[in-house]
């Protein structure tokens, strides 16, 4: 899997959380590679372990979690081993994160302008004025008028939209090479979603920087995403370039997934849509097999055991299922099913 | 809207004022969360309505519902206002389905006795006849009769969500308002619901108020569509005319903004420079002028004023052949 030229790879990381009946398998092997100026999209449902997986690679899971990983590496830096101070230079430094809810990042007590500057200040010797002018500069960058003004607001002052730009202007302070944004549009409005998002994207290309964009939403994979990675239970089902995902889905759960969603244009106004029936499966104690195979409509008895890696037709990508075509061929439809 | 029948359910000239206390003096300010808002409702419709967070949707539901008072104007049933109705009738006739299926539903209480609760609020049956009921109705969300003794903390996301339409239509409700009911459900979740919700207006023939960030969503299920921004509705018209032509500037950035899954294209750029306005302290003139794209003189001074037509309502000086702003206008409409 590992290619040439990626700043992040990632290899057989898994997740394990104690909880009071058994152990959590939360993230089960899973491996991505990620190149400098690349974006992957990590989609799942809720509970995937999307955001689990994130903050493993930011070195923020709390130690009662155990992380282990044949490889997780950025720029040649063994993420397993780094120690806590070696992680705090580079987090907000050389790799950033934007969270969901900006709230929880921000701290109410502090300007927007004082928690700019020290997100610079921590990690790069030199004036203050100079941290000061940069961040003024990208509030503007990301769209913020009156830059100045807004520097001396507190963060309760400023709509969702507005938090949500600074907590990017922030994450760019130290001009990181990577970025995490763990859904970072989800709680916003479809207008502001759309302009934060296209920030990303031009921001992005400017300064050449990777990025993990993590969401639940096909409409933001399929406009942003270079890699797709479709999580489902804990484990990477489906990976691969993100025309090649959407023209050729192979994996049961992502076909299943493009049919839940209403496509403006493709589905017939007022049709039934596709669905998945049934829920997650618990991921507590033993965990083996195909994690899918409570809700699939081609489970069958070897679907307990080890599942393959399959390539996609045109060797473009690679999903896991024990069919060489992930049935692709066989109509999934509730009529078949029943 | 066409029809000359009278509407099920007619929001009139509906003003709601909220008093806003500010600052260190408390200062009252008070915020217009629905402004001279008029709607109608006919029976079979689903009326989906859009707009940017605080533009007043779920006030205009809370009103419907008779959870809040209108400041000034009426609220019509059958062309009788509220006030000439017994209210607990008009409840039984109108039901409501909320976002949250979590809070929504009281933790201590049995699903059985959660979805029976309309019926012994209005006296419905005996107790053997309500237990038939809630039965019936579990059967037609599709949830299995087990769950009656469940809490709603043994129930996912989307069998909650079935319990709170179940609790909706156990009284047998005419009129069914939806205010984002599968908006904290996962797309695979989010399908079954949609999927109910319209196979149960076939079956009872229901009329539904369908609000929803979620253009995609609102474009598969309404038959009608009304996009409000500020507490007024700028635009309303068909769903096949809104999706597939748009007058209104701010109706066409909404629906810009939809990312359907098409990876041949790239994020739109809505144009919609800034964010929304401060509900408090709205702008002059077309209360849209500082972020449309259209804009010109007129718009910062004159409120444009809604115009009916053969494609529905417009409220923008563009589709207004009486607005004085000619030359734009010409060059609008070529
Ligand atoms: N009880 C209240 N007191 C004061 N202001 C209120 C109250 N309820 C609503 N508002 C204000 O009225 C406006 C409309 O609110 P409403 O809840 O109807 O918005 P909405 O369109 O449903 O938004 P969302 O999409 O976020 O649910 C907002 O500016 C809101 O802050
Ligand atoms: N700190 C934690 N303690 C216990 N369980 C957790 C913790 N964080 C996450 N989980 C569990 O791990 C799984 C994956 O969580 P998460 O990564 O947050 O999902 P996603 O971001 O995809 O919605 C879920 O079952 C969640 O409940
Ligand atoms: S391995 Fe089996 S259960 Fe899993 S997706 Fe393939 S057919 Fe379905
Ligand atoms: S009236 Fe003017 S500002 Fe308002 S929507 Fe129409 S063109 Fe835009
Ligand atoms: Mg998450
Ligand atoms: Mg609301």
């Amino acid at each position: 899997m590992t290619q040439d030229g990626a700043i992040l790879t990632v290899e057989n990381l898994s997740i394990d959380i104690p909880t009071e009946t058994g152990t959590l398998h939360a993230v089960r092997n899973i491996g991505f590679d990620l190149k400098p100026g690349e974006t992957l999209c990590i989609v799942g449902e809720s509970g995937s372990g999307k955001s689990l997986t994130s903050l493993a690679l930011m070195g923020l899971l709390g130690s009662s979690i155990k992380t282990k990983a044949n490889r997780m590496s950025f720029d040649g830096i063994d993420l397993i081993r780094a120690g806590k101070r070696q992680m705090r230079s580079l987090r907000g430094a050389r790799m950033s994160m934007i969270f969901q809810e900006p709230m929880t990042s921000l701290n109410p007590a502090f300007t927007i302008g004082d928690q700019l500057i020290e997100a610079m200040t921590l990690h790069v010797k030199g004036p203050k004025s100079d941290a000061r002018n940069r961040a003024i500069d990208l509030l503007q960058k990301v769209g913020i008028t009156s830059a100045e003004s807004r520097m001396s607001q507190y963060p309760h002052q400023l709509s969702g939209g507005l938090r949500q730009r600074v907590m990017i202007a922030m994450a760019l302070m130290c001009g990181p090479e990577l970025i995490i944004a763990d859904e970072p549009t989800t709680a916003l409005d479809v207008t502001i979603q759309a302009q934060i998002l296209r920030l990303l994207k031009d921001l992005q290309q400017e300064f050449g920087m990777a990025m993990i964009l993590i969401t639940h939403d096909l409409g933001v994979v399929a406009r942003v995403a270079d890699q797709v990675a479709v999580m489902y239970a804990g484990e990477l089902v489906e990976t691969g370039p993100t025309a090649e995902i959407f023209a050729c889905p192979s994996h049961p759960y992502t076909r299943g997934l493009l049919r839940c969603i209403p496509q403006p244009g493709k589905t017939e106004r007022g049709t039934r849509l596709g669905t998945i029936p049934g829920i997650v499966p618990s991921l507590v104690g033993d965990v083996s097999g195909c994690a899918f195979r409570t809700r699939c409509a081609h489970a069958r008895d070897i679907c307990r055991s080890d599942i393959p890696e399959q390539t996609a037709p045109g060797e473009t990508h690679s999903f896991r299922c024990i069919a060489p075509d992930g049935f692709a061929g066989m109509d999934e439809t509730e009529e078949a099913r029943a | 809207m066409t029809g000359t029948e009278t509407p099920f359910l007619e929001l009139r000239n509906v003003t709601k004022t909220y008093k806003i206390k500010q600052g260190l003096f408390g200062e009252t300010k008070s915020l217009d969360a629905l402004k001279d808002l008029s709607l109608k409702l006919s029976k079979g419709d689903v009326l989906g309505l859009v707009g940017e967070s605080g533009c007043g949707k779920s006030t205009l539901a809370k009103i419907l519902l008779g959870l809040e008072a209108p400041t000034s104007g009426q609220v019509l049933v059958d062309g009788t206002p509220i006030g000439g109705h017994d209210r607990l009738a008009l409840a039984r006739r109108i039901q409501p389905i909320f976002q949250d299926p979590y809070s929504s539903l009281n933790p201590r209480k049995t699903i059985q006795d959660l979805i029976a609760l309309p019926l012994r609020v209005h006296n419905v049956g005996d107790e053997a006849s309500r237990t038939k009921a809630v039965r019936e109705i579990l059967d037609v969300v599709g949830l299995p009769s087990r769950v009656l003794t469940n809490y709603p903390s043994q129930m996912s996301g989307g069998q909650r969500q079935r319990v709170a339409i179940a609790r909706a239509l156990v009284m047998r409700p005419q009129i069914v308002i939806c205010d984002e009911p599968t908006s904290a459900l996962d797309v695979s979740v989010q399908s079954q619901i949609l999927n109910l919700l319209g196979d149960l207006r076939s079956e009872f023939g229901l009329t539904y108020l369908f609000i929803s960030h979620d253009l995609a969503v609102v474009e598969h299920l309404a038959t009608q569509v009304a996009v409000m921004y500020l507490g007024r509705i700028v635009e309303e018209t068909d769903a096949a005319a809104l999706f597939d032509n748009a007058r209104h500037p701010y109706s066409q950035a909404l629906l810009k903004s939809v990312l359907t899954p098409d990876p041949a294209m790239e994020v739109p750029d809505t144009q919609l420079g800034m964010a929304y306005p401060n509900p408090i302290d709205p702008p002059s003139g077309c209360h849209f002028h500082p972020r449309c794209p259209r804009v010109t003189s007129l718009c910062k001074t004159q409120t444009p004023r809604p115009v009916v037509d053969t494609q529905g309502l417009v409220e923008c000086h563009l589709h207004d052949p009486q607005a004085n702003m000619t030359p734009a206008r010409q060059e609008a409409l070529t």
